[in-house]
């Protein structure tokens, strides 16, 4: 098991944040649109750089997409920022129509995804987001691990022609991949090889199965893991690869076990190598108020449910 | 000077291929088609300033139009094909498969004239501000113009929009209201009352206009007003009267006509009506 030492504790949001001022520095055209939440998806230093780029809409999502859709015509490329679930469900027929048909391209950046919101709740708690975003044709869809990952991944979609969802959170979290990684949009990063078991992780469920794999191999088990940064478009080979060699899958995600990474991951498998599979999902409910990690443990996307969907995929393996 | 009668021809061509594009597929919208003939001919004909035959999408140093109640999409295939965006001879596939000429506009098969896709209603505002606003950025004198339907008005987006370009001070667009007073289930202020549309838009911000529609010369005053309006700090509006199903007279004063084609006979009597002029398609 390879080993990551954690650099230090920091918010996703705040990687996106460093990686758009870098951005207004280095691409003119770039431009960003706020929907009244520049303080949580740390915007402020783009917004200070360059106020006439910046474009505050108030609380309208709708309108916000709808620009952002129109700023594209003219070559500029829009940066939306608010809540994951202000991203997507609320704004999914502007999204579908005016930015994934129309072929536009605005990168849609989401903060606050999943459980890890925390207190807010349910309302706030958008587990939904990539199922709905990985449906729409030509839409990449990316939800990168840590500070450094989501620093890196921004800075990465501005150079792809195209409608972007960019998903990352509100919690601190373990900072662990390098800072001067190379972020390839479509291409799954092998954080440790093995051979019992692949899990597949996404977002803050990556240094989950990082401590999960640690945990495993203490008792023997070899765990391949694997961050699938990119959900769309998958890094197929990336995965089939690592289950011809394993024989068994774990998904792992902060999302609901419909429509995420798990569902995903089991069409490339089902259609070509059927193999057992594990989710560790949000099993079809709604979240609650709480501390993040206290969420994470009881809605199961713990280190623990990694374990224990590892050792049920060992088991079902034939 | 525009040559009136040239223009007039040419509406009352227009109107002959909406209601054979629609009879042809037995599906489409006419009615609104009809009643926005005048204000897509004299757009195109007098008031933008475009480049038909190298379309691009960014549109750069042009005059952008964009349609937001997509679906009177004949008028505009039509009009875009008669200023040379497509061959005239592509109408014919409207909603066909495999066609450019999709039952509501898009750009997913590469029409020359289109920007975005519309059709799901009240999304064109925000679309078109955008676009002025990248005009502004790029340091372009250019307009963009964006057409509404009245009924459209009833969804909240619009509103976001017009509130958004008031406060930013977008003061190189004209958007138009399409103001037929019909929608599918009826009359509009029976569906949901809009109330005084000009103290609204007044309201959040606008400099109001209005305009009868169905009148190709107060159209062309109209839009030339509305040019003078544009970069003084407020986005302009037009409330632009107009008929539903005008120049066909079985599918005036109804809301009936918004989205129903016409069989054989009723298409026989549209085209007696309404002569050919310049051409069929």
């Amino acid at each position: 098991m390879k080993d990551y030492p954690i650099q230090n504790v920091k918010d996703t949001r705040s990687g996106f944040g460093e990686g758009l001022a870098e951005l207004g520095k280095e691409n003119p055209d770039v431009v960003a649109l706020c929907a009244d939440l520049i303080g949580s998806l740390k915007m402020n230093a783009f917004q200070d750089a360059y106020p006439e780029r910046f474009f505050q809409v108030g609380i309208s999502e709708a309108n916000m997409m709808g620009v952002a859709a129109g700023l594209t015509i003219g070559g500029k490329i829009p940066f939306t920022g608010t809540f994951a679930n202000f991203s997507t469900g609320r704004v999914y027929d502007q999204i579908r129509q005016s930015i994934a048909y129309s072929g536009k391209n605005v990168k849609i950046c989401a903060s606050h995804a999943g459980l890890t919101l925390g207190e807010d709740g349910a309302t706030h708690q958008i587990l939904e987001d990539l199922g709905m975003m990985r449906m729409l044709p030509g839409m990449t869809v990316i939800n990168p691990c840590d500070f450094n990952q989501t620093k890196a991944a921004t800075k990465a979609i501005v150079k792809h022609e195209g409608p972007v969802y960019l998903r990352f959170g509100r919690p601190k979290v373990p900072n662990f991949t390098a800072v001067d990684q190379k972020f390839e949009i479509g291409k799954a990063w092998m954080v440790s090889e093995g051979t019992d078991v692949s899990i597949f992780a996404t977002g803050h469920l990556v240094w989950k199965a990082i401590e999960a794999g640690k945990l495993l191999a203490e008792e023997g088990i070899s765990a391949e893991i694997i961050n699938i940064h990119t959900i769309k478009p998958l890094d197929e080979k990336a995965i089939l690869d690592s289950v011809r060699k394993t024989k068994c899958a774990v998904s792992a995600e902060e999302h609901m076990v419909n429509g995420g990474l798990g569902d995903a991951v089991s069409q490339v498998l089902s259609r070509n190598f059927p193999a057992p599979q594990e989710y560790v999902a949000v099993n079809d409910t709604f979240g609650e108020s709480g501390k993040p990690e206290a969420l994470m443990t009881k809605y199961g996307i713990d280190t623990a449910n990694v374990i224990n969907a590892v050792k049920k995929a060992i088991a079902r393996k034939s | 000077m525009a040559d009136i009668a040239a223009l007039k021809d040419q509406v009352t061509q227009v109107r002959r291929d909406i209601v054979r594009m629609v009879h042809a597929v037995n599906s489409g919208h006419p009615g609104g088609s009809l009643g926005c003939a005048e204000y897509f001919v004299a757009l195109y004909n007098e008031i933008l300033r475009h480049d038909p035959e190298n379309f691009t999408i960014d549109g750069k140093n042009e005059d952008l139009f964009f349609l937001s109640n997509g679906h009177i999409s004949p008028v505009w295939y039509s009009v875009l094909a008669r200023s040379g965006y497509f061959p005239l001879d592509e109408l014919k596939t409207f909603r066909k498969i495999d066609t450019r000429l999709q039952g509501h506009p898009t750009t997913h098969e590469g029409l020359p004239g289109v920007r975005v896709a519309s059709g799901s209603l009240g999304q064109g505002l925000s679309v078109a501000l955008g676009a002025a606003l990248t005009k502004k950025l790029n340091g372009e004198d250019r307009l963009v113009y964006s057409l509404h339907g009245d009924g459209e008005l009833q969804e909240g987006q619009i509103w976001e929009a017009a509130m958004f370009a008031a406060a930013r001070g977008i003061d190189n667009i004209i958007s138009t209201i399409d103001y037929n007073g019909r929608q599918i289930d009826g009359d509009v202020e029976d569906v949901l009352d809009l109330g005084d549309l000009d103290a609204k838009w007044t309201a959040f911000g606008w400099d109001v206009m209005h305009m009868d529609g169905n009148d190709i010369e107060k159209v062309l005053e109209g839009l030339k007003e509305a040019q003078n309006r544009t970069g003084k700090g407020k986005p302009v509006m037009i409330i632009m009267r107009t008929e539903m199903g005008n120049g066909v007279d079985f599918m005036m004063g109804s809301h009936k006509w918004h989205g129903v084609a016409p069989n054989d006979e009723q298409l026989e009597s549209a085209l007696e009506q309404n002569p050919e002029t310049i051409g069929d398609y």
